[in-house]
C-alpha cells in the first residue's frame, strides 16, 4: 500500500476535494492493468471518464468527493497519526494527473509543481487517456520488480473550487490552496519511483502550501504538460 | 422502404453533423457492448444541469446572495456541458463567473437567462438527434422483417 504525502494533505482537507483519481491499492500481483481511482463531484463528468478509461483497459472506480477517495484507499481514519502516512512509500509513488476545465497556465503550473503528474483541460479525450497510460505502464515496466509486476493504479482528480480566472495571461488572482481540490490522476507501479511527496500542513482557504516537492523526475522523457498545454489552448 | 431508410440515414448524418464537434467525440466512446452510452450520459447532464439551474434560481433569490455557492454551481454546470460539448452553455457559463466575482446580482440573472436559453436550445437538439435515431432504427428494423 502506498501513502502519498500528497494524499496525507487531503485527508486534512479531505472536503474540499471535488475530484481525483486514485490509485491501485491492491496487493502486488502480475498484472498489465493499471487501476484508476477517478474522483470528480460532476456525475456527467465521473461517467465520461469511466467509459474512457475502461476503453483504453484500464479498471476504473469512481467516486465522487475527496473523502470518498480518502475512504475507498483506506486514509480516512481519524485515529491514525499523519506520522503513519510520512513515512509510507506506496502511496508516494501514485501519480496523480489533474483534470479541470480551467485553463489557466499559473494554476497549472501550482499543480504541477505540487506533484501532479500531468494536467489534462476537460474535456477529456481518450488520446489524452492513451497518453497517460502508456506513460503508466512504461514507468511501470522501467520500475517492476523481476518477480512479480504491480499493476499500475492512477489518480484522477478533477479540480473544482479554484477560482476561475480565464485570462491566460493574467495571473493576478491570489493563490489559493489547490491541491485538495484537484481532479488528479495517480498511479501506483512499483516501490522506488521518483516523485517524493513530503507533506506540507494546509490550512483552509490560505495560500497554496509551498510545496518542497521537486517536479517528478521520471527518467522517461515527457511531453511537458506546459508546453503541450501552451500550443493547445486558444482561448 | 429502402428509399426510406436512407433517407433517414442521411438525414440522421447530416444533423449529427450540424452538431459540435465534441459530441462527436461522446460518439466514439459508443459502441456495439455499449450501445447506449451516449443517451446515458446525456440525460444524466439533463438531469444533472436542471438541478443545477434550479438551484442557481433559488440562490440568487435570496436576500442576501451566496455568490461562492453560484459560482460553484455554474463552474459545475461548465464543466458538465464542456465534457458533453456543449459549448455554447460553457460559454456562457464564463461571464457568469466574471459576475460572481464581482457580485453583480443584475449580471448574474442576465446569465442565467442566457444559460437556460442555451440549455434549452441544446436540449431540443440532442432530442431530436435521438429521436431521428430511434426512427432510423425502427425503419431498419421492419425492413429487415419484410
Amino acid at each position: 500500500m502506498a501513502r502519498n504525502g500528497f494524499v496525507s494533505r487531503w485527508r486534512r482537507s479531505s472536503e474540499r476535494v471535488n475530484a481525483a483519481v486514485a490509485c491501485d491499492v491492491s496487493p502486488p500481483h502480475v498484472s498489465d492493468e493499471v487501476h484508476v481511482l477517478a474522483v470528480d463531484d460532476s456525475f456527467v463528468d465521473r461517467k465520461v471518464i469511466e467509459r474512457l478509461l475502461r476503453i483504453s483497459s484500464c479498471k476504473v472506480t469512481a467516486v465522487d468527493s475527496g473523502r470518498r477517495a480518502l475512504q475507498f484507499l483506506g486514509l480516512d481514519d481519524e485515529k491514525s497519526s499523519p506520522v503513519d502516512f510520512h513515512e509510507s512509500s506506496t502511496f508516494k509513488e501514485i501519480p496523480v494527473v489533474i483534470m479541470s476545465s480551467e485553463n489557466v497556465l499559473a494554476r497549472i503550473d501550482r499543480c504541477l509543481e505540487e506533484g501532479a503528474e500531468d494536467f489534462i483541460v476537460k474535456p477529456v479525450k481518450l488520446a489524452d487517456v492513451k497518453r497517460i497510460k502508456d506513460f503508466m505502464t512504461t514507468r511501470v515496466y522501467r520500475f517492476g520488480n523481476e518477480e512479480e509486476e504491480e499493476s499500475g493504479g492512477m489518480m484522477m482528480m478533477n479540480k473544482r473550487k479554484l477560482q476561475d480566472s480565464l485570462d491566460l495571461s493574467s495571473s493576478s488572482s491570489p493563490p489559493q490552496s489547490i491541491s485538495p481540490s484537484s481532479s488528479s490522476l495517480s498511479s501506483s507501479p512499483s516501490s522506488s519511483l521518483s516523485s517524493p511527496s513530503s507533506p506540507t500542513p494546509s490550512s483552509s482557504g490560505s495560500t497554496l502550501p509551498s510545496s518542497s516537492l521537486s517536479a517528478p523526475s521520471s527518467p522517461i522523457s515527457l511531453d511537458s504538460p506546459i508546453r503541450r498545454l501552451k500550443t493547445t489552448i486558444t482561448d | 422502404m429502402a428509399a426510406g431508410v436512407l433517407q433517414l440515414q442521411r438525414q440522421l448524418t447530416d444533423y449529427t453533423a450540424s452538431l459540435f464537434s465534441e459530441f462527436n467525440q461522446l460518439q466514439q466512446l459508443q459502441d456495439e457492448s455499449n450501445p447506449d452510452f451516449v443517451v446515458e450520459v446525456v440525460y444524466v447532464f439533463f438531469e444533472d444541469s436542471e438541478r443545477l439551474l434550479n438551484e442557481l434560481a433559488k440562490t440568487l433569490d435570496q436576500q442576501s446572495i451566496d455568490f461562492r455557492k453560484v459560482d460553484a454551481h455554474v463552474h459545475q454546470l461548465k464543466g458538465s456541458s464542456s465534457s458533453i460539448g456543449a459549448q455554447r452553455v460553457q460559454r456562457v457559463c464564463i461571464p457568469f463567473r466574471n459576475n460572481c466575482e464581482e457580485q453583480n446580482i443584475e449580471g448574474c440573472l442576465r446569465c442565467l437567462q442566457q444559460v437556460k436559453q442555451e440549455y434549452t436550445l441544446v436540449k431540443n437538439k440532442l432530442e431530436t438527434l435521438f429521436k431521428l435515431e430511434q426512427q432510423l432504427l425502427a425503419a431498419q428494423r421492419s425492413m429487415s422483417t419484410i
